[in-house]
């Protein structure tokens, strides 16, 4: 017997504890942030300190608090018409989740199901979808969510339309691709050889392994929701009235942007942590799921 | 005389310092001006590392642990990066085993053999594309002038391989070491590649270290030959000697392994699981062993 | 072969565009939205109004109204815009050397950028510092181009006001140029004052533009640095004698470069639609701050004429990529 010294060789650690490490420190970051997010979206009321639609024209366009002119009461200052930015900012943070999750979750459940439709029936089925993709990722995005929030007008609802209309594309063209993939596999032919219908196969063997794909995208899409959101509200043409949006306090604050910059100032930081969240969470995820079940 | 290449005693591993293995074992070989040396053994034996070391192009998690490699009579191992750079491509030169990726896709042949005779002879644009010529017309390609303008992908396996070639001997080196360079072509073009090795070995008058586990080969071109097994040498020669009169039990495995036109097909024993076995057991042993010394 | 390609590729061009035409007209005329309401002034009767919505073709069938739109088209009129009472095609093609101007520049200098940051990056692989470049080039990509337009802003405008956060350049600075093309004409014709104004207004916005643009070129580069680099041929130049600056350079480079355009290449569509948000916030006159306006107003005519063009934008870039692409790898030159 030949001693092929092996002995030292270490033990392969568990497939999801390889993982971990692989997902590595972005998948922890991202998962942080977005948690926070969610957290304060959820507890929206119980954080802010003060009515976010309240006004106090006495105390308009304060400073934050530890700057000169600040007031302790308003912690992160106040706007044009004496709103408290702080209270403004958490409740900001619940509208662009619930966007975030609502119009993410439509645009994978169109654009998932499309690809499939056309991964799995080919044909001048594919050939037609495959076409809609083509004309619909020649609009720029931008101005088709515009086009469409202008035209269906504000609130809530528009928005999430704008946003699913414009990104399905994203996850209709990837589930094409990868079902066509998966159809041509092995396993895919042993099913149709005992006697699995299209339907079946489609259940049973190919949308498993498209969760991973999916769940990473899903997280990237809940990042670009936010974006789109703060767009179109920075246009004017996301959710109605007084309610508040980072996007309406930046466009807010891009008028007294050299009276009071803090205004413009701070949502930005919000949405930058809230995106990055968002990427690493995808890329963190993408990472850990994808070599597990690609090898 | 100097000899063209002198190694002693190399040893080279590979990993790091926990899980290292040895890829050659205090191998030595020498070859003398103008001689032709076949250098044999099996996959992993470690013949490439051998020809890499000489050219110092071991792959990154490679090092020398000991040994010395003298081209005519200068350090190799020790030598600074920017002389060794003056010395590969022109006094030292590689034949690399598979055309198809070997060269540069994107740019033309001429281009390539040009730039080279550019860089270390500094001829004009001019003198260096008629030596380009000149080069292609003595691997025995037809319309040189044509060629020279082709591109990799336009040519041949067999062309590709010519050109290769004459770009090795471009500049009259003194020692070209042949990575198994016909071990990627059909037999019929093997034949002519040795041919025209042989040819521009005679007329540059170079020494060439000829990397193969085709014993074949061994018997048509190279004068004297070395057996390497598990990094380690096990017999060497004149070739028309080790043929005849194989020492070695693996030696003579080897032998009684390769097809030959003499000899029936019946007659062909594969090399006995049990013999390798216990070369690759001895060598672990003298690894431990020498292990064992220096600590 | 390629060409034939290429060929099929602008045939398909006018199918697409009439797609686009069709779900833009079908869109702003299904979904509810006047806009002859939007600009009655107050007093107007209902005659009034009736006799405005005829003007503009409002009162008739959809399907009508796309046919009399398509054949105007088809002659080259693109109607009146509602809000701005001028010719659409005018209005075009007044703002639209202003945005090709910015969107040129901000590709050169993402470009630039792109390629110093893969090259620094392939230089320092294998070593710790690499993920520094990594790290720094995800931060790039993940904040969009308007939130760069509003961090620049806030940066250079206001807290350290270096720069103008407004318009294509100052009031009082003198223009007599013949074209819209500001800064090419001032380059060409020598007029340096005028340039330099002009790029004091151009430099913020196109930065904006530029930054994540730039990041996504660098990742790919520097992707594409690395693969090549381990191929064989970059491998065996290191036996010609070859530094390894000179291989990175001379013989990596132009192969990376395939990739990088291919795949980098088609996401300057997203640039370009970039313009509209940080036209906007710098109140920058070109064709994506009037589309912005376009919306609010409901002006369908300028709208569609807009989406098109962007749309013929899109195209004509893509293609352009794609011809590039068949200029760098001759292995697709020749079937």
């Amino acid at each position: 017997m030949v001693d092929l010294g092996l002995d030292n060789a270490a033990r392969p650690p568990s497939r999801w504890i390889a993982g971990l490490r692989r997902g590595g420190s972005r998948l922890w970051v991202g998962a942080a942030l977005v948690a926070v997010l969610v957290l304060v979206a959820l507890a929206a009321p119980l954080m802010a300190p003060h009515d976010p639609l309240e006004q106090d024209l006495m105390s308009a366009q304060l400073p934050p608090a530890w700057s000169s002119g600040g007031d302790a009461a308003y912690w992160l200052g106040t706007d044009s018409l004496g709103r408290c930015v702080l209270s403004r900012l958490i409740y900001s943070a619940r509208t662009a989740v619930a966007v975030a999750l609502i119009a993410a979750t439509l645009a994978a459940a169109i654009g998932i199901a499309l690809g499939l439709i056309a991964g799995s029936f080919g044909g001048w089925i594919d050939q037609l979808t495959s076409r809609l993709i083509d004309v619909w990722m020649a609009f720029p995005p931008v101005l088709l969510s515009i086009v469409l929030a202008a035209v269906i007008g504000a609130g809530l609802t528009s928005v999430i339309a704008a946003i699913v209309v414009v990104d399905w594309t994203r996850f209709a063209r990837v589930v094409r691709a990868e079902t066509m993939v998966q159809l041509k596999r092995d396993y895919a032919a042993a099913a149709r050889a005992i006697g699995l219908g299209r339907g079946g196969i489609l259940r049973l063997e190919i949308l498993p392994n498209l969760v991973p794909l999916v769940v990473t995208l899903l997280a990237v899409e809940m990042g670009i929701a936010i974006l789109v959101e703060v767009i179109l509200s920075f246009v004017g043409i996301s959710v109605a009235g007084d309610t508040p949006t980072w996007g309406g306090m930046i466009a807010e604050g891009r008028q007294i942007v050299y009276q009071a910059p803090w205004i413009m100032a701070l949502p930005i930081v919000c949405i930058i942590l809230s995106v990055i969240g968002f990427n690493l969470l995808g890329d963190g995820l993408r990472m850990l799921l994808d070599p597990v079940q690609r090898r | 005389m100097t000899a063209a290449l002198t190694v002693h005693d190399l040893h080279v591993a590979i990993g790091h310092r926990r899980s290292a293995a040895n890829v050659l074992r205090g191998a030595s070989l020498e070859v003398r001006a103008g001689e032709v040396r076949g250098l044999v053994g099996e996959s992993g034996a470690g013949k490439s590392m051998l020809g890499r070391a000489v050219l110092g192009l071991l792959p990154a998690n490679a090092v020398i642990t000991g040994g010395t490699i003298l081209f005519e009579g200068r350090d190799l191992v020790a030598m600074g990066e920017p002389e060794r750079r003056g010395l590969l491509g022109r006094r030292i030169a590689l034949i690399p085993q598979d055309p198809m990726t070997s060269l540069n896709p994107v740019k033309q042949v001429g281009a390539q053999i040009a730039a080279l005779l550019r860089h270390h002879l500094a001829l004009s644009k001019r003198d260096a594309f008629s030596r380009a010529v000149e080069l292609l017309e003595e691997v025995a390609i037809r319309e040189p002038r044509r060629v020279l303008q082709l591109y990799p992908h336009e040519m041949s396996g067999g062309m590709r391989q010519r050109v290769l070639i004459a770009m090795a001997f471009a500049c009259d080196p003194s020692l070209v070491i042949a990575d198994e360079p016909t071990t990627a072509l059909d037999v019929t073009v093997q034949r002519q590649v040795l041919q025209l090795v042989e040819r521009l070995r005679q007329r540059h008058g170079a020494a060439i270290l000829f990397v193969t586990h085709d014993l074949g080969v061994v018997a048509k071109i190279c004068r004297t030959m070395t057996v390497l097994q598990a990094g380690r040498v096990l017999e060497e020669g004149e070739t028309a000697d080790v043929l005849a009169k194989p020492r070695h039990p693996y030696t003579r495995a080897l032998l009684a392994a390769t097809p030959r036109a003499d000899r029936p097909a019946e007659a062909l024993r594969p090399v006995p699981q049990a013999l390798i076995e216990n070369l690759w057991a001895e060598a672990y042993r003298l690894d431990r062993q020498s292990a064992a010394a220096t600590s | 072969m390629r060409w034939g390609e290429i060929i099929r590729r602008l045939v398909l061009i006018p199918p697409t565009l009439v797609g686009v035409a069709v779900i833009v007209f079908v869109l702003l005329r299904v979904v509810p939205g006047d806009p002859i309401a939007m600009m009655i002034p107050p007093g107007a009767t209902a005659a009034d109004i009736e006799r405005l919505r005829a003007f503009y073709g409002l009162d008739q069938p959809i399907l009508q109204q796309f046919f009399t739109w398509f054949g105007q088209v088809l002659s080259g009129n693109f109607g009146r815009s509602i809000s701005v009472h001028q010719s659409v095609f005018e209005l075009v093609r007044a703002r639209l050397p202003a945005t090709l101007e910015l969107a040129l520049l901000a590709t050169l200098l993402a470009v630039g950028l792109g390629a110093i940051t893969a090259l620094i990056g392939i230089r320092l692989r294998g070593q710790r510092v690499e993920w520094l470049v990594d790290g720094g080039v995800g931060v790039f990509l993940a904040i969009p181009d308007f939130l760069w337009a509003l961090i620049l802003l806030l940066l250079f405008g206001v807290l350290i006001p270096l720069l103008p956060i407004s318009g294509r350049i100052d009031p009082e600075i003198d223009i007599t140029l013949h074209s819209n093309f500001y800064l090419l004409e001032s380059l060409v014709t020598g007029r340096f004052g005028i340039a330099n104004a002009l790029l004091h207004h151009m430099i913020l916005p196109a930065v904006a533009l530029a930054l994540p643009f730039s990041a996504l070129l660098a990742r790919i580069l520097k992707a594409s640095l690395a693969e090549a680099e381990d191929q064989d041929y970059a491998q065996i130049a290191r036996a010609r004698g070859y530094s390894r600056p000179r291989i990175l350079l001379r013989e990596v480079f132009p192969n990376a470069l395939i990739p990088t355009v291919a795949l980098g290449g088609v996401q300057i569509t997203l640039l370009l639609g970039g313009t509209v948000l940080v036209e906007r916030i710098f109140s920058y006159e070109g064709i994506g701050n009037m589309a912005i306006d376009a919306v609010i107003n409901r002006d369908f005519p300028l709208i569609q004429g807009l989406i098109l063009t962007f749309a013929v934008l899109f195209i004509a870039l893509n293609l352009a990529v794609d011809l590039l692409v068949t200029l760098l790898d001759p292995r697709l030159r020749h079937g």
